[in-house]
């Protein structure tokens, strides 16, 4: 009996490679929101598998870790009297390595719906082109859009599905709906979900926050608010190794996004200094 | 007594903050008041500046004992130099003197963990000066600077607010633009700031507000 039900079972990380299954189970997972999770993806089969991809991504810990994880970034989204602005910089970096300077780190999720990556670029990248999906799915389903608030949640606790198993996101959702109006949320790996006026993530949040705190009111008109926006990202851009490369700009209003511009840092830093007088500290003299 | 008296590596305290700001014809330098030992506030009116002479200012913060210690024993040096010739050390005389002296410390058995932000005026040009200095004795001449988590969520402000021809009072308005952010984003008390400009008059106290209340957007 012992060798029979051995031969027939098999650990859960092969589970997934079973080509027949039942129809109920199929429509099961298109109708539910949250994907059966322990079948869907394939575990290294090793005991614990949090443990060691911790111990092999882990950059603090071990600095010598083989795998890499791209992280660090600057994203910002304020809500303001004319909408939302949402700010990133366009930087990837793996360790020291600049993996790229012209990632687009907002995702277009629908007409008026947007999302931030920071963190693990893989992670952020797949689970919000997921999240689009599921927000797709969603219209199909109930004939209207769905809230940034559902849209928010069906992610949050998609992460807490993965709480403690390495995934490592910062987003932020911003979008504007009926019963809503202008709405943001931020969602990170942790499973932590919150609704607010202003956000920054990523290893140049604080430099972001600098700025953007000291002059951010909530009756801000349309162009000093993308000004503003503009100007936290170069902030961070500017003090922040991890952060750099083009500022992408996106402006949500009532109607729905509208991109304004993905535009080199280098060029506004020295607009920035020379017609500002601002960065007093970078000067061209040797002593 | 204890048979092993090996010290732990020291673990810096990120959370004391040390701002400096030059302007037109003045150097500001603030301190938080908080003296921390792990979890507890020991003092809440900690004073963690040295005037080294009329027209030169030390802040310090770093490892507990370190910092008093290494900053009256410079105070003490300069004081011994003025007697001595009756004449001031220029700051950044004095600057290159207290990196010389943490320089030798720092390969010496046990040194000194001490990091500084060093504010001046020239008597005679009144020209400012301040000078960052860290605990492995590197040293930087620059308009405005910051020790700790501090240079994270200020620099970005002085970066953007800060213009060498500023007046004082444009100077405090930035250093409060600057612990108004520490205030709202910092996840500790840090108990308010110890405020002094060295002008043409020597070093003088700034009245500053501690008590406003920063609400967050």
């Amino acid at each position: 009996m012992d060798s029979l039900v051995s031969r027939y079972s098999r650990p859960a990380y092969e589970e997934n490679e079973v080509a027949f299954r039942d129809e109920e189970q199929q429509d099961l997972e298109l109708m539910g929101a949250a994907p059966p999770l322990s079948l869907k993806f394939a575990m290294p089969p090793i005991a614990q598998p949090s443990s060691w991809l911790r111990a092999a991504t882990d950059d603090r810990s071990n600095p010598d870790c083989p795998i890499k994880i791209a992280h660090g970034t600057t994203t910002l989204a304020f809500r303001f009297q004319g909408g939302i602005i949402v700010a990133t910089d366009s930087r990837a970096t793996a360790g020291n390595w600049i993996a790229s300077q012209t990632v687009k780190k907002v995702i277009e999720i629908n007409s008026v719906l947007l999302g931030t990556m920071a963190g693990g670029a893989a992670d952020c990248q797949y689970w919000l082109a997921w999240l689009g999906m599921q927000c797709r799915l969603h219209e199909l389903r109930h004939k209207r859009r769905i809230s940034v608030a559902a849209a928010s949640k069906i992610l949050a606790n998609l992460v807490y599905n993965y709480k403690g198993m390495g995934l490592s996101m910062g987003t932020m959702c911003a979008g504007v709906t009926k019963e809503e109006g202008p709405a943001l949320y931020y969602v990170d790996s942790d499973g932590t979900r919150l609704a607010g006026n202003l956000f920054c993530v990523g290893s140049g949040q604080t430099f972001a926050y600098g700025v953007l705190d000291a002059e951010y009111r909530y009756d801000l008109s349309d162009e000093e608010a993308v000004e503003l926006g503009r100007r936290s990202i170069l902030a961070a851009t500017h003090r922040d190794a991890y952060s750099g490369g083009f500022i992408n700009l996106y402006h949500v209003k009532e109607a729905g996004w509208v991109k304004l511009g993905f535009e080199d840092t280098n060029p506004i830093f020295w607009k920035t200094k020379l017609e500002k007088g601002e960065f007093t500290n970078v000067t061209a003299d040797l002593n | 007594m204890t048979a092993n008296n090996t010290r732990t590596a020291s673990v810096h305290d990120y959370k004391e903050v040390l701002l400096g700001i030059t302007g037109k014809d003045f150097t500001l330098i603030a301190a938080s008041k908080a003296a921390m030992r792990g979890a507890t506030v020991l003092k809440a009116t900690d004073d963690k500046t040295r005037q080294l002479n009329k027209h030169t200012l030390m802040a310090f913060s770093g490892e507990a004992g370190d910092t008093v210690q290494f900053a009256e024993y410079i105070q003490a040096n300069s004081q011994l130099y003025t007697m001595r010739n009756e004449t001031d050390l220029l700051p950044s005389a004095v600057a290159h003197f207290v990196r010389g002296e943490l320089a030798s410390s720092l390969r010496s058995r046990k040194p000194y963990n001490v990091n500084l932000l060093l504010g001046g005026l020239d008597p005679i040009t009144h020209k400012p000066a301040l000078y960052w200095i860290d605990y492995l004795a590197a040293l930087a001449p620059v308009p405005y600077a910051a020790h700790g988590y501090a240079q994270y969520y200020c620099l970005s402000i002085l970066d953007k607010h800060h213009h060498p021809d500023i007046t004082l009072v444009q100077g405090i308005k930035i250093l409060n633009m600057c612990t108004d952010e520490l205030k709202r984003r910092m996840p500790i008390d840090f108990k308010g700031m110890t405020v002094k400009a060295v002008t043409k008059d020597g070093v003088i106290d700034i009245e500053f507000d501690d008590d406003k209340i920063v609400k967050s957007a």
